[in-house]
């Protein structure tokens, strides 16, 4: 679920309280939005997905919040992760990030002739 | 309204806001309507297809016949070839018309590649074609209650506004159900706001429901997870506590085996048969499929990681309203249902629409449901004047004075009698009936105490729209003695030609069954 919102990164864009399925957050005026419902959340990473700051952090664990200190996240690189892969804004112009979603078909093809 | 609040008027008004109510309200002012599209989250995150990659049934016309006459072989003798056909011309035709705003995919071969499109980029992408047809979308708008004119077609629909925090009310002369199924709170992926809100709705108005017992179907996450994104474990290797290997299916979907298991015991996964090249790939096919893993410290392709099995609800399962048309129209005037919310067996049959089936189908009615609901408000009125009765029941308008139960533990209840492998996929008689004397006790509680208003109004009709769906789809799995596609009954292992008829459910307080004769849809 969701864990973080690094402050320092966010720029009060409010994406996230607008774009979360779930309703998770709010916005605060002239300030960073708060995770208000943290239980609320699906665990779906639709938020880090939209955050142009990459600023979100959501864990894996759908069922038990257990925040991370900041620092090791930011340490990891999973900060904006799935906002790359996916190849949306700076990275749009990268062809590594390209969809490449028309080979699912043929991932399920191949797993099912292994013997 | 009683209270202050939003109040407007449309031609069409849609409910929903995933893949079937987009194609819908696209459908709608495309017809020339004007159209408010009504979603409980936002519109491009909400619901199931936005986190996942919907591969559209995406069939050349040379190929149709072959694949429709294979698809209703296997659908148990409650297909329909004609509403088969159907679907996939309409997808073939339709789906490439969002290339003004999603860039589909050129495989290695240079050739474009239309029916398999990634969830979050397709959802953005309908949501600015909705946008670029002058839809008036109400983001985080759940719907609470339908409205009825006094000659009983739909007039509208009143829900609440979470975050402006005030009710609203539109009143339309088409209303669209495109609500999604129910995955009764089970964590899959994206399903949160899936909670059969529509199927209430709808039965309030007296519309019946249909293959509610084909509700069967789970997917394979690692344990505490909710990603539940199938393809990677086609290359699963399973394994039980003490380290030794399990013969399990990897066909998507076939887990009864797999839930056996995990009666037994916890079950571990690796994915080292995954290829290299594949595993290469896998973050621009679907970038949200490793991310769960590393941030668990898991390599899934040398570690083995414990699993579970994410209930699908209606979701991948088939049942739902029950359309009555080629127009996806209800049995209430005006009022039409589309994609998850409406049931699948014509599709489908017996068997799950997996993805493909499934997004063909809420493409399609999506579409037939916007320009039905179009024409018909284009050709009678808004009647935005004209009286009109709000229908809401159970969480609105108490029947007695009992004290009002807890939504989150009526949801915990419900999700627990609907999703237990026992009530799913091992069903006896023994086994469904004492669920359902649970969620009959638990439904007369809540109909006579659960009362909420505001934000809270929307849980509570979550609850009870959880557990109406849960007692339909145990109901509808205890009329039906034998064991058909998804619906298995340890008590009745084989089919019986007897069944060969598509089960209809009426009503809320007394849940009614019976077995409709066939053929009933012309398409």
């Amino acid at each position: 679920m969701i864990e973080l919102l690094l402050t320092e990164r966010c720029t009060q864009c409010n994406d996230c309280v607008t774009k979360c399925p779930a309703n998770v957050f709010d916005a605060v005026p002239g300030a960073p939005p708060i995770i208000a419902r943290q239980d609320e959340c699906q665990t779906c990473y639709m938020c880090e997905l939209y955050c142009p700051a990459d600023a979100l952090f959501v864990g894996s664990d759908c069922e038990h919040a257990d925040a991370p200190a900041p620092a090791r996240v930011i340490a990891t690189g999973w900060l904006g992760e799935i906002r790359r892969d996916s190849g949306w804004g700076e990275w749009a112009a990268d062809p590594k990030y390209k969809n490449q979603m028309w080979y699912m078909a043929e991932v399920f093809k191949r797993g099912l002739a292994q013997d | 309204m009683s209270e202050p609040g939003l109040a407007l008027a449309a031609d069409v008004l849609i409910i929903g806001g995933g893949m079937a109510a987009a194609w819908a309200a696209i459908a709608a002012a495309r017809t020339g309507a004007s159209v408010i599209m009504a979603d409980k989250g936002y519109s491009g995150t909400s619901g199931v297809t936005a986190t996942a990659g919907p591969g559209h049934w995406w069939v050349p016309p040379e190929r149709r016949e072959e694949v429709v006459a294979q698809r209703l072989a296997s659908s148990c003798g409650l297909g329909d070839a004609g509403w088969m056909t159907r679907i996939i011309e309409q997808t073939w035709t339709q789906l490439p018309t969002l290339s003004r705003f999603y860039e589909f995919c050129v495989n290695d071969a240079g050739a474009t590649v239309y029916g398999s499109v990634r969830g979050p980029e397709y959802m953005r992408a309908l949501r600015q074609m909705v946008e670029s047809l002058g839809v008036r979308i109400l983001d985080h708008s759940p719907a609470l209650e339908l409205l009825l004119h006094r000659d009983g077609s739909a007039a509208g629909a009143r829900g609440w506004r979470r975050q402006a925090r005030q009710p609203w009310e539109v009143r339309a002369g088409g209303v669209v159900l495109a609500t999604g199924g129910c995955a009764f709170h089970s964590r899959l992926l994206g399903s949160r706001n899936n909670t059969g809100d529509g199927y209430l709705m709808a039965a309030e108005a007296g519309v019946p429901l249909s293959g509610m017992e084909f509700s069967s179907q789970y997917t394979v996450a690692p344990a505490f997870s909710t990603m539940a994104r199938a393809m990677s474990y086609v290359y699963a290797t399973y394994y039980d506590a003490a380290g030794n290997r399990l013969d399990l299916p990897r066909e998507p979907g076939n887990n009864r085996a797999l839930a056996r298991a995990l009666q037994r015991g916890p079950v571990f996964c690796d994915l080292a048969r995954m290829p290299e090249d594949v595993r290469a790939r896998l973050p621009y096919i679907s970038p949200n499929v490793l991310p769960p893993f590393h941030r668990l410290g898991i390599d899934p392709f040398t570690d083995k990681f414990p699993v579970t099995l994410l209930a699908e609800g209606t979701i991948r399962g088939v049942g739902g309203l029950r359309i009555e048309d080629d127009t996806c129209q209800t049995t209430t005037p005006g009022l039409f249902a589309a994609g998850d919310a409406a049931s699948r067996e014509l599709v489908t049959g017996a068997i799950s629409g997996g993805g493909a089936v499934n997004a063909a189908w809420a493409l399609s009615t999506g579409t037939w449901s916007g320009q039905a609901a179009a024409r018909r408000a284009m050709l009678q009125g808004q009647r935005a004047e004209a009286p009109a009765e709000a229908l809401g029941q159970a969480g609105l308008r108490p029947t007695g004075r009992g004290a009002a139960p807890d939504p989150v533990s009526l949801i915990a209840t419900a999700r627990e009698q609907a999703t237990h492998y026992d009530r799913t996929y091992f069903r006896t008689a023994e086994t469904l009936t004492r669920a359902l004397s649970v969620l009959d006790t638990q439904w007369r509680d809540l109909r006579a105490g659960l009362y909420a208003k505001g934000s809270d109004a929307v849980r509570a009709r979550e609850a009870a729209a959880i557990t109406a769906t849960a007692r339909w789809c145990l109901t509808a799995a205890l009329h039906r003695r034998e064991s058909r596609g998804m619906h298995t009954r340890e008590d009745f292992p084989a089919i019986n030609p007897a069944f060969s008829k598509r089960q209809v459910l009426h009503g809320l307080d007394k849940i009614a069954s019976h077995f409709a004769a066939q053929p009933e849809f012309v398409a």
